[in-house]
Order: structure tokens, then sequence, then C-alpha cells
């Protein structure tokens, strides 16, 4: 008891001892307050240094298992293997997981612990302009002592859009901020007063004064990076989103659709030219920007809430986002590697390729006026040479065309289908599946019989059989249901042969669907599967495994034939759906109750 | 007093200190973010000529009275057939020069509009060293509509002259400035408002200055003071184009320029800035030692800001008169005076 008043008593006398020298006790608990966030924050900031010396830059690792977040650009010299210092004074390696070319954004992976400090995620939509912000990283490779830079200032502004360049590197709904972000502080944490991430740095505003700070930083949101992270950690080279129509501000100050795809799902959904855009993505939408930076922030493949008003009506729905670049355009923008570094060394202060931290992208780069050197990051002069990776690593680097890591998409797909099966095997039920109920619509009778060789289905007033033989695509029986017999032909075909046989089966990453209850919405696992000339979206819940939602689509410029699965229960060792609700756009086919499941072949296990 | 008593008493005094230090710290943090909010309603996007050759076609400004006046720094910008203002809320009005100080590198616009959120200029602060500011402008032309401007927040340096002069600083301005330690004078920033922390007006932001001998960029507001009078003086018509209606007579025989010996820079724009292409030997104007590239400012202290103003101008003064020019040579500023032989 003692020893804790005397502890009192001497913070008590050092507080006064700071009011006889005039530094107010607001002051000191606000310096302790910072310290104590920065102290917090450091600890989950990451130096990434490129393999061979090819420069480097910052992160900030959001998981303890060691998922991190960077930029793209600092990744691309860096190539798939790196190496990650943090502030415990550990050197960790790391390798690419995913990336967003167009949003600057990559996740990697650092190894070697399972208990790594982690940012917490903020909800940046609530960083208001003239809140302080610190940003923690790697300027100028400075961080080879394992001690990070920590760079402090307020929001300058929030919600900016900045140009792509070309294509790729486009900022939107970004933090703007006047903490110094140089080069090397790519990829790293820009965190808000208590510490808390609310975006990752990656570009900056220069022109003419050379590419170091002039006050002007941006950071990508981490609202918009935690849209991404789930398709991120897929291995995946993952795009933005277009939304199939443009909008132009009126000279009244609406935002109107001033043009629109008529194969576009928002089309699909009722929009139409002139329509006015009232909300997206939960967003009120005043201006063309505000309507651009909403859609910087969602991945290729989401559906987006939207409320229009059109003919006098507002309706509100969700539309499903198409990517910017297709899948060939955008393998090819980021293969296009930076230019190799040239052999001999440049003059002194010549920037040199490959020497330099990353650049950081900035705004057009003119160069109308004399520059005075750049700040040369200490370097040692022999550049080290590229290692290769150390074999436990080496195993999780799986180059293949189209993804950044296919390893991690393998392991995720591989992930999803142990929980969805939930150890039930399915590969001997080769047999005829009759599936015996009924239609909510009058309780009328429905059977279905699916086997590897005949498709046929006993529905409400029609009888169906599929031609296996022929393309799927234009088999939608029954009739209004976009495709049912199709969805339930190829979902028991995916059972038996499982992802690896059944054809090409990716994981997409996570992607919010409906859960049931009302206009809730939660993310799910999603895979998708070809086989045929049709792809099936299948959506897991993440809790329980089980499949949530299959989306059978037959022409990608049409609705597809949805399957909500739900009422699980054990038949045979096997939890299968009991009630499927099938919907095709805005009509509902109906929900059908399961009554008897026989999966035949199981007897010759 | 008892052990516990004590402690009790302690706590409380510990207590009510932590709780005082931190409610202080919350309430100045939200309030910066309130006091930015506060300022943001008075700031001005201004959209004019330029857009080639790395010149930005925009710069900031604000307003300072509730029908419209905005104060911006003088440029290039300002040299175009329409100037836009965007205000906070994303009106776009135009802006029609009012006139303006090239001594001071300071013009008024105003726009068309009524009970606008203004910076009263008797209001101004004064700063000293050491104080803390905040730089609110469209630096970059990073805001657009009615997308607030940047804020960046820094401390004053020094309160100093400035030392322009050719090869340094270029720029006519050579009284007090504030020398800011952020980056605040950035491209598009020139004519943007510095505050204190409370969002009190202190400065006009200056422009982009570099010392081309040493490569550095100088961060700079123009004190309020220094320029509140000249602003009064724009406002009440001196320094402004002159503005005449057609009953004001004209003499019979005018000056021309061709009879002081001026030829101007072909006029090919909308707004051609009145710059000398050559003088005549022997004529008024070679006497009084004009020269090419001199700009015309002033002719009898009517602004003119273009070819054909100075055209306009010379039509009002009678050949008998002797005719009053200023001109910008460089960075100076040069008083002349023409008078035709008989």
């Amino acid at each position: 008891m003692r020893t804790v008043i005397l502890g009192f008593c001497l913070s008590l006398s050092l507080f006064a001892q700071a009011r006889a020298q005039g530094v107010p006790a607001a002051v000191l608990s606000a310096e302790q307050q910072r310290i104590a966030a920065i102290a917090k924050a450091s600890k989950s900031a990451v130096a990434v240094f490129a393999n061979g010396g090819n420069g480097g830059g910052s992160g900030v690792v959001v998981s303890p298992d060691g998922y991190a977040l960077t930029n793209f650009h600092v990744v691309q010299p860096a190539g798939s293997y790196m190496k990650c210092s943090m502030n415990d004074g550990r050197l960790y390696d790391a390798v690419i997981v995913g990336i967003d070319p167009t949003g600057d954004v990559a996740v990697i992976k650092l190894e070697g612990r399972n208990d790594f400090p982690v940012a917490t995620l903020a909800d940046s939509d609530r960083v208001k302009v003239g809140d302080w912000c610190f940003a923690v990283g790697n300027p100028f490779l400075l961080a080879t002592d394992f001690q990070p830079t920590v760079t402090y200032g307020i929001v300058s502004g929030t919600h900016r859009y900045q140009y792509p360049a070309g294509t790729l590197l486009e900022y939107a709904d970004c933090i703007q901020t006047d903490a110094a972000i140089n080069p090397g502080n790519s990829g790293g944490p820009l965190y808000d007063a208590n510490g808390d991430l609310i975006g990752v740095n990656g570009r900056g505003s220069f022109e003419k004064r050379g590419r170091v700070n002039v006050g002007v930083g941006y950071a990508i949101s981490i609202n918009q990076i935690k849209h991404f992270l789930g398709c991120l950690k897929s291995g995946r080279i993952v795009d933005h989103a277009t939304a199939g129509f443009n909008v132009a501000t009126s000279e009244s100050g609406k935002v109107l659709v001033s043009n629109i795809l008529e194969d576009s799902d928002a089309y699909r959904r009722g929009l139409r030219y002139d329509a006015e855009i009232v909300s997206f993505g939960g967003r009120t939408i005043d201006t063309t920007n505000t309507f651009k930076n909403v859609l910087g922030i969602y991945p290729k493949g989401w559906r987006v809430p939207l409320t229009y008003r059109y003919d006098g009506k507002e309706v509100t729905t969700r539309v499903r986002l198409t990517g910017v670049h297709a899948d060939e355009e955008l393998l090819e923008l980021v293969q296009r590697k930076p230019k190799p570094a040239p052999g001999p060394r440049p003059m002194p202060g010549k920037p040199e390729p490959g020497d330099e931290p990353e650049k950081i992208p900035g705004d057009k780069p003119k160069n109308e006026r004399p520059k005075l050197p750049m700040p040369k990051p200490p370097m040692p002069l022999e550049k080290p040479k590229a290692e290769p990776p150390p074999p436990a690593i080496a195993k999780m680097i799986e180059p293949r065309r189209g993804y950044a890591n296919y390893y991690f998409n393998r392991l995720n797909r591989d992930r999803v289908w142990k929980a969805a099966t939930a150890g039930a095997d399915f590969s001997k039920a080769t047999g005829i599946w009759t599936l015996k109920g009924e239609h909510s619509r009058g309780g009328a009778a429905i059977e279905v019989s699916l086997a590897g060789d005949k498709v046929s289905g006993t529905f409400p007033a029609e009888k169906a059989t599929l031609d296996l033989a022929k393309d799927l695509d234009g088999q939608l029986a029954p009739s209004g249901s976009g495709g049912l017999l199709v969805a339930l032909h190829l979902w028991r075909q995916l059972l038996i042969d499982g992802p690896e046989k059944f054809g090409d089966v990716y994981y997409y990453g996570t992607a919010p669907y409906l859960t049931g209850e009302g206009e809730q919405l939660a993310e799910y696992d999603v895979l998708i599967a070809t086989r045929n000339v049709v792809e099936l979206r299948l959506a897991f819940d993440p809790a329980s495994g089980r499949l949530h939602v299959l989306e059978m689509v037959a022409d990608p410029d049409e609705d597809p034939c949805v399957v909500r699965f739900g009422d699980y229960r054990e038949v045979n060792g096997r939890q299968l759906p009991h009630r499927l609700v099938i919907s095709r756009g805005e009509f509902v086919y109906g929900t059908l109750t399961w009554k008897d499941l026989q999966l035949e072949g199981e007897a010759s296990k | 007093m008892s052990n516990s008593s004590s402690l009790r008493w302690f706590a409380l005094v510990c207590a009510a200190m932590f709780s005082l230090g931190l409610a202080n710290s919350a309430s100045a943090q939200q309030s910066l973010a309130q006091i930015i909010a506060g300022v943001q309603p008075k700031m001005v996007k201004l959209y004019g000529a330029g857009g080639v050759q790395g010149l930005e076609a925009y710069q900031s400004a604000f307003l300072i009275s509730d029908e419209g006046h905005i104060l911006t720094a003088w440029s290039y910008v300002l040299d175009a057939d329409v100037i836009t203002a965007t205000l906070d809320d994303g009106r776009k009005l135009t802006a029609e020069m009012v006139g303006m100080d090239p001594r001071l590198e300071i013009a008024v616009l105003k726009v068309d509009a009524q009970d606008l959120p203004h910076f009263n200029l008797d209001e101004a602060v004064a700063l000293e060293a050491g104080q803390r500011v905040l730089a609110f402008s469209n630096l970059y032309g990073v805001a657009t509509g009615n997308e607030p401007t940047s804020v960046l927040r820094g401390i004053i340096s020094a309160k100093a002259d400035l030392a322009a002069r050719r090869g340094a600083f270029e720029t006519n301005y050579r009284g007090k400035v504030y020398v800011v330690d952020a980056m605040t004078n950035n491209p598009g920033a020139a004519g943007g408002a510095l505050t204190d922390s409370k969002g009190r007006l202190a400065g006009l932001i200056g422009k982009e200055l570099r010392n081309a001998q040493t490569n550095t960029w100088l961060n700079f507001a123009i004190p309020i003071g220094e320029l509140a009078q000249a602003v009064v003086d724009i406002r009440a018509g001196r320094l402004r184009t002159a503005n005449r209606n057609e009953t004001v007579k004209k003499p019979k025989e005018a000056h021309t320029l061709a009879l002081l010996g001026i030829q101007l820079v072909p006029d090919f724009l909308p707004k051609t800035p009145p710059f000398v292409e050559s003088v005549k030997p022997m004529s008024p104007a070679a006497k009084a030692d004009i020269r090419t590239d001199d700009l015309i400012l002033f002719v009898n202290e009517q602004l003119v800001p273009s070819h054909k103003q100075v055209l306009e101008e010379l039509t009002f003064i009678d050949r008998v008169d002797p005719v009053r020019l200023t001109i910008q040579r460089g960075q100076e500023l040069i008083e002349v005076q023409l008078t035709l032989e008989p």
C-alpha cells in the first residue's frame, strides 16, 4: 500500500514538476498517448527488402499467421520471394500471395511465426480531415537496422480520387495526408491517432520537386482493402470493377446515367439511360467523382447495392460488377516488368532502376525544371546477388499463368472443399441420385433423377431431360428456373469428382451474398468451377463450410440460375441440403423441399 | 489521515488530473476537425488560363465578403477570358476581375452570389514565429467540385522580409512574409488561406518560389496585415480596370501606340498580356527607356490586363496630355511618363 502511495506521490510530483516548467497536463497526456500509439503500431509494421537488392518498401501484418499488406508496385520488382524485417529485430522470409495491380495492393505472407503482432483495422470511412495520423515504414530503406521510421501529420483530405497511370494504380477513395510519405514508405501503414490501421501508403503528388515528399501523400483506404483482402489471399491477380454504365452530372446537379451497356447486369436490373443514381455501395451519390470513388473500392465480381430513380420510381437492387480489364489484358500489364538494372553504375545521383527503393507513383512526372539529385538510399556498392529461397519457402511458390502464386489458390480451394464435404466421401456415389419432394407452389410433387449418363426431372406441369452429349448452356429446364436441372447435375458431378477432377476449379476469394435473412449480407468463400460450357459460382459459409449458394451461369450476359441451399440434414453420413430456393434475376422459381434423397452407388462401398 | 483515506485522496486527484488531460486532448482533437470544417466553406477553387508546359490552369482563393468578393494571388491563371470559381458547396460561378495590385501580386475577383461564408480581413490575426498554422489550398488540383480543399499543418518558422531578387526568389513582393515549415506552396496552392490553429485568417499563401541558386523552394504566406489596405483600395475602385459608361467623351485626337513608338506582342488571345514587342528608335517610348519584354500594367492608374485594354485606355487620353505607364520589367516595377513632341 505504501509503495502504491509512494508511486502516486512520485507521479504527482512529476506532474507538478512539469507544471512548474509550464507543460500542461493535457500536453503530457497527449504525448503519452502518442508514444503508446506509436509503440503499439510499430510492432505490426514491416520493412520489405527485395531479393538481390532490387529495392524494397514497407508493409503491415494483418493476421497472426503472417499475411501482410503492401503495394503492388513494391512487390512487382521484388518477385515472389522477399525478406521482411520487423521491429522485434528479426528478419523473416516472405512470399507473394496475391496482387491487385489496379488498386496497387499486394498481399504477402511472412513465415516463421503463428503469433505475428497484427494491426487493428479501423473504419476508414470515419476518418476526418484534421485527424492526427502517422506513417510507419522504410523510407529510403533506412530500416536496415530494424527500426522503422515514424512520420506524423494530419489527414489533409478524405475520399480523394487519383487518376490511374494508364489503367493501373488507380487510387479511388483514398486518404490524403501531410505526414511525410517518401520512396520506401510505399506499402506501409498509415495509422490513426490510436495506432489503428486506416490505410496503406503508396503515392504522392510531386511533379517538379523530385520524388521526395512535398506534403501530399495518399493512402489506399483500409475499407477498400477489406473488400479485396479475401480475393488477395487467393493467390490470384485480382481485378477492379466496372459497373457497365457511365454517369455524368447534369446541370441541375443530379448524377445521371450517360451511357449503359445493354448486356450489363445493371441494365437487367432495370437501369436505363438518364436514370438518376441515388446511392451506390450504400453511399449517397452527389457527384461523378463520388461514383468513381465508390466503384473503385470493389473487386470484379461483387454485387453492390444500387438505388436509382427512373420513370418516377425509386428502385433499390444489387448489381454485379464486371472487370476493368480482360483477363489477358491484365496479365500482360502485370507481366510488363520494369526495365532490368543496367550493368555499370550510373553517375551518382542519377536514378537507377532497381537500386532505389521503389518509386512512388505520382502525378504525371514533368521535367520542365532542373532537379537536384535525389537523396540516395544507403545501399552497398556491390549489389547482393539474388539468393534462391530456402526449400521450405520454395515449396510455397507455385508460378502459374494467371496467378500471382497458385500455391495459395490450391491451398484455399482444398480448404474450402474439405470444409464443404466435412469428410464425407461422395466419390463412390456414382449411381443414380433420386431427389423427391415438393414445390412451394401448391405442394406439387417433384422428382429429379441424376446420373452420369442420364438426367431427368418431373416438375409442376413439366417433364424435362438433359441431353448430356450436347452443350448444356441451351438446356435450361425447367422453364423459368434458368437451368435448375443443369445446376443439380453439375452439383452432383462436382461432389463425386472433387475440384481436382471436375474441370477448372479455382478459389475466387470472398464475396458478399444474402444470408437468407432479409437483406442481410455476409462474406462467403467462393469457388468458380467451369465444365462443359457453363460456369458455376459456389459460395460456402465460412463458419459451417456448407454450400450456401450455387449460381449456374449458362451465358455471362444473362442472369444465372441461383440455387440457395438450406436445411442441411444427414443422409447416410453425408450432410445434404433439404431445401432449395431457386431464382433467376428478380423472378423466384420457387422453394423445393426434399422429402426423400437417395444416393445410389454407396451400397457398393 | 489514515493510509486508506490518503490513498483515496491521491487516487481522486490523479483521476481528476487524468480525466482532465484526456478530456482536453480529446476535445482538442475533435475541434481540429471541426475548425477545418468551419474554414472549408470559405475556400474557393479557381480555374483559368494554363494547362500547358507544366503551368497549372488552377489555383486557390478564399471569400472575403458575403457578396462574393474573392481574394487570390495574381498570376497567369487569371489571364483568361473566363475565370471559373468553384465554391465549397460545388457551385461553379464565373468570376469577374475587380482589380489587382501588381506590387503585392494579389487580385480581387467577384462572383454573383449572396450570403456567402467568408473571412473578414479586419479580423485577421497576426502571428509570430513558433505558432501553429493550418494551410488550406487546392494544391495539385486534388479537389474538384464540392470536394473540400487540402489542409496541411505546420508552424511559422519566421516572419521575415522576403529576400526577393533576380536569380533568387523572383517576385514583385518585397514585404514581410510568414515562412512556414510545411510544404504549403505547391502547384495550385497560391491564393490559399493560412490560418492559425483556431481557423482564424492570418495570411495568403504565395506562389511557388524557387531559389535558382540553391534549388530550394520557399513556403510562405503574405500576412493579411500587409495587404488589407490594398484590398480596400481595389474594392474602392482604385487599382482596377476603368469602368466607363458610353457617355464619357473621348478626345478628338487621342494617343495611339504607334505615335508613342510601342509595338505590343500580337493580340492572339482573348486576353493577351500587353508585353512590348519592340520600341521605335527616337520615339517617346524610346526616350522613356521602354524596352522589349516590358509588361504594361497601368495606363494613367487604370489597370490594363490585356492588349485590347491598352488600346482602349489610350483612346481616352488626349495627345496633348502626358501618358503615365506602370511597367513590369523582370521583377521590377517602373513608372514612366511619355509625352508627344509637338
